[in-house]
């Protein structure tokens, strides 16, 4: 069974959402339930730092061995950051989804976005009637 | 229900993610398929293909009837153990499968694939009603692939009183042991094995390799590696509705002196002209060419013909993209030719390439 955090929010497309101490930044990446499905993570093209994205637009895609799929925003903002390291070694997004394999930042526009995202154990009940 | 090799127990013992593979549960990978491809590329893994179909054909007349069978001619397999790749047509030079044929001590041992078992047995069985033949499956022997630059060496050591024979095989050649068979054959682009083995001993086999640092490796690797090397997959880069003239297996067809199923079918299109062709594609961009994506070429006169990727892949070895696809035949794999492929919406420049793409561990296309 994949790990997944109590403390983030989730989107049924698989994409995981942090909120950072500073209470208007988030951190986007995909779940561990996710880069099992995807297999090795060969390519990862992401939303470019100081674009404005909209809640649910796509934001990026993430290339695997088997397939291409692309990454939706769960939130609206502008992107303050990308994970660069993800050029040279996209396996990040396999070996450490929550951490090191982490996609991209966004300043979010409104924070009562995040109210309307799955909780941890609504998508852990998503991924077992995925099964 | 799916079938299960005599290694399904082990496989899971190993933490294998099983998949469906034609009605089997077969292991895609034990972790990742990017490692497990290179481990092959660098030292040595081993593939569980029992799935596979082993076809033994007996009888006075088996070599006439594979004469009339196989595409490829028989005839060329002068020594004992000696194998051939060939296909398997219809009447109208359409591919039914490819397969590996041996010669055996007396008669011959076919295998094919799993996915096509049913309608290749079919086949085989209706045409030799004319022939003095039995045919045999034999699905009580396993199958394991050991490829890789150290394939050979570990399975000596790992079978030490299995050596001198192991030794003695020169490529493409398959010795038996008694119902054991040693075969220097693959689909990797490596050296290497593929044992025959009765199922009741291949668990016993697969630990003592395993033991010796040979690396489990799954259905991933094994396409990953079988693309790099410019090997067909049936049922993705030929079937029914090509010829092996459009498939890249032009070499394997044998028209020589005698009737074979297909042969005037090859023959009308060789003068009428062959329609499309099996190229090879490399793209060195950040993008993954895959199997469907659509072809477009652009001819002198800027008009614009279309094919279609057959396979396509992530190539590991060189870090970036490639892929077979079928092409009008305007269009040259020898001289720096390019054309695109429509990928996520967007067209790319792609170049043009004979396959293989790798080697022996190398880069190989130019």
């Amino acid at each position: 069974m994949s790990t997944i955090p109590g403390e983030l929010k989730y989107l049924s497309s698989h994409e995981w959402v942090r909120l950072e101490s500073d209470g208007e930044t988030v951190t986007i990446g995909v779940t561990d339930h996710a880069q099992d499905l995807l297999g090795d993570v060969v390519f990862v093209e992401l939303p470019e730092v100081g674009s404005t994205i909209a809640a649910g637009e796509e934001a990026g895609v993430v290339e695997s061995v088997k397939a291409a799929s692309d990454i939706f925003s769960p939130v609206g903002g502008v992107v303050t950051e990308i994970n660069d390291a993800l050029e040279d070694a996209p396996e990040l997004v396999n070996s450490d989804p929550y951490d090191d394999g982490w996609f991209f930042k966004i300043k979010i526009s409104d924070v009562k976005e995040l109210t309307d995202l799955m909780t941890a154990e609504a998508y852990t009940e998503l991924c077992e009637e995925e099964l | 229900m799916n079938a299960k090799t005599a290694l399904y127990e082990v496989h899971q013992n190993s933490g294998a993610k099983l998949v469906d593979f034609g009605g089997w549960d077969m292991p895609l990978h034990y972790g990742s398929q990017i490692e497990e491809h290179h481990t092959v590329r660098a030292s040595a893994g081993m593939f569980d293909v029992s799935h596979m179909t082993i076809v033994d054909v007996q009888g006075a007349q088996s070599r006439e009837y594979l004469r009339y069978l196989l595409a490829n001619d028989v005839d060329k397999l002068r020594s004992t153990g000696k194998a051939l790749y060939s296909g398997m047509l219809d009447e109208n030079g359409g591919v039914i499968d490819d397969l590996i044929v041996y010669r055996m001590p007396v008669d011959y041992r076919l295998v094919v694939n799993c996915g096509t078992r049913e309608k290749d047995l079919a086949w085989m069985e209706k045409q030799a009603k004319e022939f003095d033949v039995q045919l045999k499956e034999r699905p009580e022997l396993s199958m394991v692939a050991i490829q890789g630059p150290e394939a050979i060496a570990k399975v000596k050591a790992a079978m030490p009183s299995q050596a001198p024979l192991i030794e003695s095989l020169s490529v493409f050649q398959g010795l038996q042991d008694g119902e054991w068979m040693y075969c220097r054959t693959g689909y990797t682009g490596e050296d290497g094995l593929e044992v025959l083995v009765p199922e009741d001993k291949v668990a016993e086999f697969w630990l003592a390799l395993e033991a010796v640092g040979v690396k489990p490796c799954g259905l991933g690797s094994r396409d990953t590696l079988r693309l790099e090397a410019g090997m067909n997959l049936y049922g993705s880069d030929m079937d029914e509705s090509v010829t092996p003239l459009q498939s890249n297996m032009a070499w394997t067809v044998s028209i020589s002196d005698r009737d074979f199923i297909g042969k005037s079918a090859i023959e009308a299109q060789k003068s009428a002209g062959v329609p499309s062709k099996l190229v090879g594609l490399v793209l060195e961009k950040r993008a993954v060419l895959r199997g469907h994506q659509k072809v477009i070429v652009t001819n002198k006169d800027g008009s614009e013909s279309v094919g279609e990727v057959t396979s396509g892949t992530f190539s590991p070895t060189l870090g970036y993209s490639v892929a077979l696809a079928r092409v009008p035949c305007t269009i040259s794999e020898n001289s720096g030719g390019t054309c695109e492929v429509e990928i996520r919406g967007k067209r790319v420049s792609v170049a043009v390439v004979k396959p293989p793409f790798v080697r022996n561990g190398k880069k190989v296309y130019k």
